[in-house]
């Protein structure tokens, strides 16, 4: 948000609310601690040291949908895990976000049969999409920073007035 | 065919009459229905066959009887050894006695086999499904089961499909 440039000598910061909001969104986004299949794995290489996604605030995945507000589909859902993937969403408290990992979740990738969901869309509304298969731990965070391009646009009246 | 189970299948053979079929070395031991549990308490108390290792069908549709071969194969872990039964199921109505009762792992074997190829099992201790949601119309290991479940999105046809494409709301 480039605080120092602001930062007087009275050590007062003037900044719009809905600024402030989304930077304090932006910079503790906690996923949710759950992956689905392959891509899960590179999920975890994500937040392992090399890639290291506390880089960007969001060091912390978290086991509970009570405690988290970012969902990363990461792998294929099948139609039955479906309605579990959506009590899960619902379970999570407002703000909340989607990234659908993967060309699975995204779309269905190489299953087009009875078993798995055509994008995990169908079933929860998704932010954004990381294509791939898997996608490289860096399309995974270029993601999540797109994301947060996203949530820096948000404005007040919408998320105020809900 | 090994020497060992050259007698088995002769047993077998003069037992429940049953044909042979051999494809590279496996043998396939074809009996009825209603002789599959027999078949299994004799291979597994007097032949040693204490394994069920896998038990699965397979559909020849278009011909409709015999339509599903259910097959077991069954391996012997003390004399080293491995044979395969099959059942031929007709197609209208598809139907063999449990194995439950003389392999307890064949329970599970069962209920995918419910699902996925509609065949009953008499007799079964648990009918539950097992791997398909409860809402799921047909089986899917079907050869008649339509292949596609939906038309992939691409440039060309993104708007007609976006359309008709069924989204979550928040």
């Amino acid at each position: 948000m480039g605080v120092e440039q602001k930062l007087g000598d009275m050590g007062i910061v003037t900044t719009k609310l809905e600024e402030l909001v989304n930077w304090s969104r932006t910079n503790a986004m906690w996923p949710m601690l759950f992956g689905l299949a392959c891509c899960a794995i590179e999920m975890m290489a994500a937040q392992a040291s090399h890639y290291d996604m506390s880089r960007f605030g969001m060091e912390l995945m978290r086991a509970s949908p009570r405690q988290s507000d970012l969902m990363i589909v990461a792998g294929r859902v099948s139609r039955k895990m479906a309605p579990v993937l959506r009590r899960l969403y619902d379970q999570m408290p407002e703000p909340k976000w989607v990234i659908a990992m993967g060309d699975c979740a995204s779309c269905g990738g190489v299953f087009n049969n009875y078993a798995i969901l055509q994008g995990v869309d169908e079933v929860v509304p998704v932010d954004v999409f990381v294509a791939g298969c898997p996608p490289r731990p860096e399309a995974l965070i270029h993601g999540v920073v797109t994301l947060y391009e996203k949530v820096k646009g948000e404005k007040f009246k919408d998320f105020a007035v809900k | 065919m090994d020497k060992k189970l050259e007698k088995i299948v002769q047993a077998l053979q003069e037992k429940f009459g049953s044909s042979i079929e051999e494809f590279r070395d496996e043998v396939h031991v074809f009996v009825k229905a209603e002789q599959i549990v027999d078949a299994l308490t004799l291979l597994r108390d007097k032949y040693e066959f204490e394994l069920l290792s896998a038990m699965t069908a397979s559909d020849y549709w278009p011909q409709t009887s015999p339509r599903f071969h259910v097959i077991y194969q069954l391996t012997s872990l003390a004399k080293n050894l491995s044979v395969q039964l099959r059942v031929l199921v007709n197609g209208d109505q598809p139907r063999v006695p449990t194995a439950t009762r003389v392999y307890e792992v064949a329970n599970w074997r069962e209920r995918e086999l419910v699902d996925m190829f509609g065949i009953e099992f008499e007799g079964h201790p648990d009918p539950r499904r097992l791997l398909l949601p409860e809402d799921q119309d047909g089986h899917p290991l079907r050869k008649d089961f339509p292949l596609g479940y939906e038309e992939p999105q691409f440039t060309f046809n993104y708007e007609e499909i976006d359309l008709r494409k069924p989204y979550a709301k928040e």
